[in-house]
């Protein structure tokens, strides 16, 4: 496992590069978000597993997003995401609009490397006329006439999440949040941000090993306390409502928005933090 | 809200909810759910968004898989609009993907109401940009056409104002009753679809004492955590205060 700074981890991510993030109630990597705003990344697109919150606001205020694929954005109790509205409003990104078993479901194709699998539902939903990489074909098996869509096997180049722990092997320990391991299998490099790297085998241990992320699938590591903030990280932090309450205040405008980067993402107390 | 949805839970019509699930963004329906289960009902419950004590040990799919199984027999939807044949729309309004106004995007709906064999929508705001004739958007479809798999539909809508009953084979929802204050001509002048209506509409019930102690307490209680503005604004309790 190849241990790295944030900001080099951040310097893997290219101008123009798909990049898979959870969402907020599961553990997007905050750190490296805001790693990625000061490198002034751009055109990306981001896939949303399944949905997609705060995170991926940030990243569209910054400018840093071309596209999104998702099956909703929202900061969750508070509220509608302030500048993927706007952005969409001003045609500066594009959405993808899908459904969340079916996010699961196109990333589950790429992890058994197969080019596509079926989902039920979803026919009669305007997605479906929006996504033409989707098909309904007729079920082969069934006796009788039965629709059923088909969903491309989707491979992001790039998963990045934040995790509580970090061993030598590049095992990584995400307890119960296990759709980030579907992300890790689906994608090309998988990045990832830890509050610690511990000096024992993760996979030794029969209680962790059902919670961790195989070091095959993990291509580098980096050390970020508090890395998931305002995003809460289980057993070890609380959400931070009151944060996520500033920042739909502050995001409502473009003008609100640039002072949270300055005070959030650009200070010299944001930078300390990120070291 | 709450108690009419309880209410539905438990209709001794419907098929059992031995297994209800709660999406995001959906803290009335939990409160239902708590309500039902703190006055003693056998149902299990698996909240979406609970960040502490998930029950998925798979990740967020497995909700989806159970769904698909036909092991969830309970769901919630809201809607942006929602329309007379129980159309909802998360998207947005004009055109594709909401060119005047954004909604968040569609979650689990597409796949979650043609799983679920029973699903109560739920929408507060009861006005006619809410409830139209047809929804601009469908995340959603209401009914589908003959040979497409679907297991249920919706079961009834809840609103700030009033209960309806969805009937399937017609596509067509019928007023059921009326929260105090309301009434079937105001109900009617705040839709924007059409629907039938009985001679006589019934008031909901309110709720009872021990039904307003339980949201008050425990209910509460068990939301904290996930929605604590929701309970902050409903009855003011804080994050860390708890009922002895």
């Amino acid at each position: 496992m190849d241990l790295l700074q944030l900001d080099a981890l951040a310097s893997l991510v290219l101008d123009g590069a798909t990049v898979a993030l959870p969402p907020d109630n599961s553990l997007p990597s905050c750190a490296l978000v805001r790693a990625l705003i000061r490198a002034g990344r751009k055109n990306l697109h981001l896939i949303g597993v399944p949905v997609s919150g705060y995170a991926s606001d940030l990243l569209i205020g910054a400018g840093c997003v071309a596209s999104i694929e998702t099956s909703g954005v929202t900061l969750g109790e508070a509220g509608a995401a302030p500048r993927f509205v706007a952005a969409l409003a001003a045609g500066t990104i594009t959405v993808l609009d899908a459904t969340c078993p079916a996010m699961h479901t196109m990333l589950q194709a790429a992890e058994k490397g197969v080019p596509f699998m079926p989902l039920r539902g979803i026919i009669g939903s305007d997605i479906l006329a929006h996504r033409p990489d989707w098909k309904v074909i007729d079920n082969p098996f069934a006796p009788e006439i039965d629709p059923i869509v088909l969903l491309p096997a989707l491979r992001p180049g790039f998963a990045l999440f934040h995790a509580e722990m970090a061993d030598t092997h590049g095992n990584v320990y995400v307890g119960r949040r296990r759709e980030l391991a579907t992300i890790a299998h689906a994608s090309n490099r998988v990045l990832v941000t830890v509050e610690q790297v511990v000096d024992f085998d993760l996979l030794d241990d029969e209680r962790l090993a059902p919670g961790t992320i195989g070091g095959a699938y993990v291509d580098h590591v980096a050390i970020a306390q508090r890395g998931a903030w305002p995003i809460g990280l289980p057993g070890c932090y609380d959400f931070d409502a009151a944060h996520f309450a500033e920042y739909a205040r502050m995001a409502r405008t473009d003008a609100g928005f640039q002072a949270y980067l300055q005070r959030y993402v650009y200070s010299d107390a944001a930078l300390a933090a990120a070291e | 809200m709450a108690v009419a949805l309880a209410a539905l839970i438990q209709d001794p019509a419907a098929p059992p909810a031995r297994h209800i699930a709660v999406g995001a963004a959906s803290p009335i329906p939990a409160a239902a759910c708590w309500l039902v289960r703190k006055a003693g009902a056998n149902v299990r419950l698996s909240l979406l968004h609970k960040r502490r004590g998930n029950p998925f040990t798979e990740g967020t799919r497995e909700l989806f898989d159970l769904a698909g199984q036909g092991r969830i027999d309970l769901f919630f939807l809201g809607g942006g609009q929602i329309d007379g044949q129980a159309n909802i729309n998360l998207i947005g309004t004009g055109d594709w993907p909401g060119s005047k106004v954004r909604f968040p995007g569609s979650f689990g709906s597409a796949f979650m109401y043609m799983m679920v064999p029973r699903t109560i929508l739920f929408r507060e705001e009861h006005s006619p940009r809410v409830f139209v004739p047809r929804v601009d958007i469908v995340s959603a479809p209401g009914i589908s056409a003959p040979g497409v798999y679907r297991r249920g539909t919706a079961q009834a809508l809840v609103t700030g104002k009033c209960v309806f009953g969805f009937d399937p084979a017609r596509a067509r929802f019928r007023l059921v009753s009326v929260h105090p204050g309301e009434t079937a001509a105001s109900v009617r002048a705040a839709t924007g679809f059409d629907y039938d209506e009985p001679a006589t509409v019934e008031d909901t019930p309110d709720p009872s004492a021990e039904q307003l102690a339980l949201l008050r307490g425990a209910v509460c209680d068990e939301m904290l955590e996930t929605y604590p503005e929701f309970c902050r604004r409903v009855w003011q309790r804080e994050a860390q205060e708890r009922v002895a």
